[in-house]
C-alpha cells in the first residue's frame, strides 16, 4: 500500500514538475521513486499481509508478488525509454500519465472490491490511450490512440455490466462476499451467469485472447514503441492478474462450467494469433501479435488449474515481461535510426551491433521458449501442470503452436545473420540495460526457485 | 566431479573466450579442447569395466520439481565422450586455415562441447533433454552465420524439425515423470520404472514420441530430409559437429532412453523401426551413387550408415548393441575425416562438383593417399574400423531376419560403388585444370587427418578394449530381454 502511495506521489511531483521547471530532473526522479517504492515494498508492506479501507483493497502475497513485478517492470520500462522522454513537448505529461497507470496496475493486482478493479483498469486505460496518441505527427498513433478508446471503452461497458449483473445476484461488491454468497447458494439466478459471461468478455478485451484482439495489433503498431513496450509488459500483468483474481477468488465454484471457454478461447489464441504472426513483415506487429499468442499459454495453465497455477503464471509473466522489454529496446533502437521496425532493418547486426543481438536473440528464444531460457521454463512449467491435469489433446496443440512460434520467432533472429554494413549507435546505459536483462533472464531460467517461491 | 569438470570446463571457457582477443581465442579453445581429452583419457584409464556408472555427481537443482543436477559415465556414455573429446581439438585445429573466424565462433564450438558430453553423461531427465536442447543452439548458429548461400531457409529448417522430435520426446518424459512414484522425480531409475510399469499399449505412446525425436536426429528414413541440405550449407566445422557427434546424440538416445524405458513396445514395434532404417540404407545409398556434389554425396552415405546402426540397435541382441557403438564411433572418425578431405578439396578448387575434378593423386599424393584410408573404412574393408562394426551389425540383423541381414548388407556393396567412384573422379584420372592448382596437405592439415587415419586403422585391427569398455553396459541393459541369449565374443 505504501509502495501505492510513493507511486502516485511520484506522478503528481511529475505533474507540478511542467510549472516548477523541473523537467529534466523527471525521468531520474521517475526511476528514484519506483526503487523507492520497490524497496518499501520489501522493507514495510511485505510483513503486513492486510486489508486497507475497508476491504477495498487487500495486499497479499499474490498482490504483493504482482506489485514488485510490475514495479521492477516499470523500472526497466523507464530505463529503457529515455528517448520518449528527451522530446521539447509534453515531456511530464507523458511521465505523469504513465506513472498513474502504473498506479492503475498496482490496483488492479491488489483490488478486493469490484469498484476497485473498475477503479484500477479506467485509470490505466484512460491514461493509455492518451499515451497512444502522443506521437501527434503521425496518423498511425492518432488511428491507435482512437481505437484502443472505442474498443477499450466497449471492453469497459462488459465489465461495468457484468459486475452490476453480479452485484444484483448477489448484493455484493466485495470479492470475498461474493464468492461466501455463491458457495452458500445451491441455485443462483440466471442473470449471475450472463454478468460472469459479460465480466470474461471484458477481461478478455482487456489480456487481448482471441475472438477479442482485433484491435492489439493496430494500436501495437500505431503507438509509439515504448507505449507499445508498456502495454504489452505492465499492462498485460495488471490485466492478467485481475483475470485470476476473478476467476479464481471469485467465481472459482463455477471452475468447471467456464473451463470449456476459457479452454475454447485458449485454443483459438494459440492457433490464431500463432498463425497470423507467420504473416507479419514488421517485427512491432509481430511482437503484437506474439503477446497475444502468449495468453495462450497463460490461460492453458489457468484453464487446467484455477487455484493451484497461480506460481507458474507468475514465473510465465514475469519471464514473458523480461524478455518483451528487451526485445522492444532493441526494435526501438532500430525504430528511431532506420525509420521503421521492419524486418529487413535488422539485416547485419550481428557483425555490426553484436550487443544488440544478442540481446534480440536470447529474447525471441525465450519467448520461443528454448532452454535453457526462462521462456522455456515457463512454457516446461505451463505443460508439465496441462499434462498433470490430464489435458494432453491440448497440450499437444500447444506444442504444436510453439512450433510456429518458434518460425517467427526465428525469422528476426536469421535477418541478423545476414551481412550489411549499416551500423546502430547504442549508448552505454542502454548497453547497460541490455545486459542485465539477458543476465535476468539467464538467471531464472537456470535457476527457477529464485522466481518460484509465491 | 570429473564428469562435471568435463562439461563445466568448456562452458566457462566458451564466456572467457568471448572476450579474448581473435588471435589468443583459437589459442585457448583449442587449449581446453586439449585439456578436455586429457580429462577424459584420465577417466577412461580410470573406468572399472565391470561396473556400471562411475563418476557420479547428483546434485539437487530446482528441487521443487524433483529435478537434479546428476551425471555418471559408463561403458557407453565413456565411448562417446571419448569421441568427443578426440574430434573436438580437430575441429577447433581444422578451423584454423581460415583466419577470418572471430571469438564467437570457438565460444559456440565449446559450448557445443560442453552440452554435447551433457547430453552423453547426464543421468536426469530433465537434465538430458535440456542439454539436448542447447546442442542444437550452437551449430545453428554456427551453420547459419557461417554457412553457405540460401543458408537462412535450410538451418531454420533444421532447427525446427529437431525442436519438433525434442518436444515430443519433452511431452514423453513430462508424462512419464508423472508416473513417478512421490512426489515425481527425473531420476533416470525411476523414469525406467515408470515406464516399464506401463501396459503395452501407452509403452507404444511414449515409444513413438521418443522415437520420433531420436530418429530426426540421426536421422532416419523418412526423417531425413532437413540433413542432405543442412550438411551441405553448413561450414565444415559445422557438418563435421553435425556429422561427427550430433549424430550420435540420436543413437546414444536410443540405447539410454528408449530401449530401457520402454522395452515391451521396443519389442512390439522394433521391426518398424529396422523396416525404417533399412528402407534408408538402401534409398540412401541409392541417391548418393547419383550424386554430382561431393559434400551432398557423403551426406547420403552418412544416412545410409546411420540407418545400419540403428537397425542393428533394434534387433535387440548383444553383438547388434556392441556393433553399434563400435560403429558409432568409427562412423564419427571416418565421417569427419571424409568431410575434412572435401573442404580441402572444394577450398582449393572452389568446386564440389565431381565432373570437374579429377587427377589429384598426381598433384597431392598425400592427400590422395589419406583419403583412400579413410575412404575404406568407409565401404568396411577388414582391417579397418568401418569392418568390426558393419560386420558385427550385419550379423546381428541376419540372426534378426535373414532377407533384413542380405538388405542390409547392401550397404557394403553400394557404398563401396559410390565411394570407388568417388574416389576414381576425384583422384585418378587426368590433372585438369581445375585440380592442377591442389597443393598437398599442409602442417595443420595433416595434425588433423594423420590421427584420424592411425584411428581407422587400430580400431579396425584391434577393437578388443573398445569392445571391453561397452560390454558391461550392454550387458546390463540386455538383462532386460532375458529371451535374448545371443552373445558373441570378439577377444
Amino acid at each position: 500500500m505504501n509502495a501505492l502511495f510513493v507511486i502516485c506521489g511520484i506522478g503528481v511531483f511529475s505533474l507540478l514538475a511542467e510549472i516548477f521547471n523541473l523537467k529534466k530532473w523527471v525521468s531520474l526522479v521517475s526511476i528514484a521513486g519506483l526503487v523507492t517504492a520497490a524497496i518499501i515494498l520489501i522493507i514495510v508492506d511485505w510483513r503486513f499481509i492486510t486489508y486497507y479501507y475497508n476491504g477495498m483493497v487487500y495486499f497479499d502475497r499474490f498482490a504483493l508478488s504482482f506489485t514488485s513485478l510490475i514495479i521492477v517492470i516499470s523500472i526497466f520500462w523507464f530505463w529503457m525509454s529515455g528517448d520518449f522522454f528527451r522530446g521539447a513537448a509534453h515531456r511530464t505529461d507523458k511521465s505523469s500519465l504513465v506513472l498513474f497507470s502504473i498506479a492503475g496496475a498496482v490496483m488492479m493486482v491488489s483490488f478486493n472490491n469490484m469498484a476497485m478493479l473498475f477503479l484500477g483498469i479506467e485509470i490505466l486505460s484512460i491514461s493509455l490511450y492518451v499515451l497512444a496518441g502522443s506521437n501527434k505527427e503521425n496518423l498511425f498513433s492518432t488511428e491507435a490512440a482512437f481505437k484502443y478508446f472505442l474498443m477499450g471503452s466497449f471492453a469497459t461497458g462488459f465489465l461495468l455490466f457484468g459486475i452490476t449483473l453480479v452485484y444484483g445476484a448477489t448484493g455484493s461488491f466485495n470479492i470475498p462476499a461474493i464468492a461466501d454468497f455463491i458457495a452458500a447458494h445451491a441455485t443462483m439466478p440466471r442473470y449471475l451467469y450472463i454478468g460472469i459471461l459479460l465480466m470474461m468478455v471484458g477481461l478478455a478485451f482487456k489480456i487481448s485472447a482471441v475472438p477479442f484482439h482485433l484491435w492489439a495489433p493496430d494500436v501495437y503498431e500505431g503507438s509509439p514503441t515504448p507505449v507499445t513496450a508498456f502495454m504489452s509488459t505492465i499492462v498485460k500483468i495488471a490485466a492478467f492478474a485481475a483475470f485470476i483474481k476473478i476467476f479464481s477468488v471469485c467465481f472459482v465454484r463455477f471452475d468447471f462450467s467456464l473451463l470449456w471457454l476459457e479452454q475454447g478461447i485458449m485454443v483459438l489464441t494459440l492457433v490464431v494469433a500463432n498463425i497470423t504472426a507467420v504473416y507479419q513483415g514488421n517485427v512491432k506487429r509481430m511482437l503484437a501479435y506474439s503477446s497475444v499468442g502468449q495468453v495462450g499459454y497463460l490461460l492453458l495453465a489457468f484453464s487446467s488449474d484455477n487455484v493451484n497455477s497461480t506460481g507458474i503464471l507468475f514465473y510465465y509473466l514475469t519471464a514473458y515481461a523480461v524478455a518483451s522489454i528487451t526485445a522492444f529496446t532493441v526494435v526501438q533502437l532500430i525504430e528511431t535510426q532506420k525509420g521503421s521496425a521492419a524486418i529487413d532493418n535488422f539485416k547485419g547486426l550481428f557483425k555490426n551491433s553484436p550487443l544488440l543481438a544478442i540481446a534480440m536473440t536470447i529474447a525471441m528464444f525465450s519467448l520461443a521458449g528454448i532452454p535453457p531460457l526462462a521462456g522455456f521454463f515457463g512454457k516446461y512449467l505451463v505443460f508439465t501442470l496441462s499434462i498433470s491435469k490430464g489435458f494432453v489433446g491440448l497440450t499437444v496443440v500447444a506444442v504444436l503452436t510453439s512450433l510456429i512460434g518458434v518460425y517467427y520467432y526465428f525469422k528476426p533472429v536469421v535477418m541478423m545473420s545476414q551481412s550489411s554494413d549499416s551500423v546502430i549507435a547504442v549508448s552505454n546505459s542502454q548497453k547497460a540495460l541490455l545486459t542485465i536483462l539477458i543476465v535476468i533472464n539467464l538467471a531464472i531460467g537456470i535457476f527457477p526457485d529464485i522466481i518460484r517461491i509465491l | 566431479m570429473l564428469t562435471a569438470l568435463l562439461i563445466f570446463l568448456p562452458l566457462i571457457a566458451s564466456v572467457v573466450v568471448l572476450t579474448a582477443k581473435p588471435f589468443l581465442s583459437k589459442f585457448i579453445s583449442f587449449a581446453v579442447a586439449l585439456a578436455e581429452l586429457v580429462i577424459s583419457l584420465f577417466i577412461a584409464f580410470r573406468f572399472d569395466k565391470t561396473q556400471a556408472l562411475q563418476f557420479q555427481l547428483d546434485q539437487p537443482w530446482i528441487s521443487s520439481l524433483g529435478i537434479n543436477f546428476s551425471v555418471g559415465i559408463d561403458g557407453i556414455s565413456l565411448l562417446l565422450v571419448l569421441l568427443t573429446t578426440v574430434l573436438m581439438p580437430g575441429i577447433i585445429l581444422s578451423s584454423f586455415r581460415d583466419s577470418s573466424k572471430p571469438p564467437s565462433f570457438y565460444s559456440l564450438v565449446l559450448l557445443m562441447q560442453s552440452a554435447l558430453i551433457g547430453v552423453f553423461t547426464a543421468t536426469d531427465g530433465f537434465l538430458f533433454y535440456l542439454f539436448w536442447e542447447i546442442a542444437l543452439i550452437p551449430v545453428y548458429f554456427i551453420c547459419l552465420v557461417w554457412g553457405e548461400e540460401n543458408r537462412g531457409k535450410i538451418t531454420l529448417k533444421f532447427f525446427i524439425y529437431t525442436l519438433t522430435g525434442s518436444l515430443f520426446m519433452l511431452v514423453a518424459l513430462i508424462y512419464l515423470y508423472f508416473k513417478t512414484p512421490g512426489s515425481h522425480t527425473f531420476a533416470i531409475q525411476a523414469l525406467y520404472d515408470a515406464g516399464r510399469s506401463l501396459d503395452a499399449s501407452h509403452q507404444a505412446l511414449v515409444f513413438a514420441a521418443l522415437f520420433l525425436a531420436f530418429a530426426i536426429k540421426m536421422p532416419v528414413f523418412p526423417f531425413h530430409t532437413w540433413q542432405p541440405d543442412t550438411y551441405t550449407v553448413a561450414p565444415v566445422e559445422g557438418t563435421m559437429l553435425l556429422s561427427g557427434i550430433m549424430l550420435k546424440m540420436g543413437i546414444y538416445g536410443v540405447i539410454r532412453w528408449l530401449i530401457p524405458i520402454v522395452p515391451l513396445a521396443v519389442k512390439n514395434w522394433g521391426w518398424l523401426a529396422i523396416l525404417l532404417s533399412v528402407t534408408g540404407i538402401v534409398y540412401a545409398s541409392c541417391i548418393a551413387i547419383v550424386q554430382k556434389d561431393f559434400k551432398r554425396l557423403i551426406a547420403y552415405s552418412s544416412i545410409a550408415h546411420v540407418g545400419l546402426i540403428s537397425a542393428g540397435l533394434f534387433t535387440l541382441t548383444a553383438i547388434g548393441m556392441q556393433g553399434a557403438i563400435i560403429q558409432m564411433l568409427s562412423h564419427g572418425f571416418v565421417v569427419f575425416g571424409l568431410f575434412y578431405v572435401v573442404e580441402i578439396i572444394s577450398d582449393r578448387t572452389k568446386t564440389r562438383e565431381l565432373s570437374e575434378l579429377g587427377g589429384i593423386r598426381n598433384v597431392a599424393p598425400l592427400l590422395s593417399t589419406v583419403f583412400m584410408i579413410i575412404m575404406l573404412g568407409s565401404v568396411a574393408l577388414p582391417l579397418t574400423s568401418g569392418f568390426v562394426g558393419e560386420f558385427l551389425l550385419i550379423n546381428s540383423l541376419v540372426q534378426y531376419k535373414l532377407w533384413v541381414g542380405i538388405v542390409a548388407g547392401l550397404t557394403i556393396i553400394l557404398g563401396a560403388v559410390y565411394m570407388l567412384r568417388t574416389f576414381q573422379k576425384s583422384m585418378s584420372g587426368e590433372t585438369n585444370s581445375v585440380t592442377a592448382l591442389v597443393t598437398d596437405l599442409s602442417y595443420y592439415e595433416r595434425l588433423v587427418l594423420f590421427p584420424i587415419v592411425i584411428l581407422v586403422i587400430l580400431i579396425g585391427i584391434y577393437p578388443g578394449p573398445l569392445l571391453a569398455i561397452s560390454e558391461a553396459a550392454v550387458k546390463n541393459l540386455l538383462s532386460l530381454y532375458p529371451d535374448v541369449t545371443v552373445s558373441i565374443k570378439l577377444r
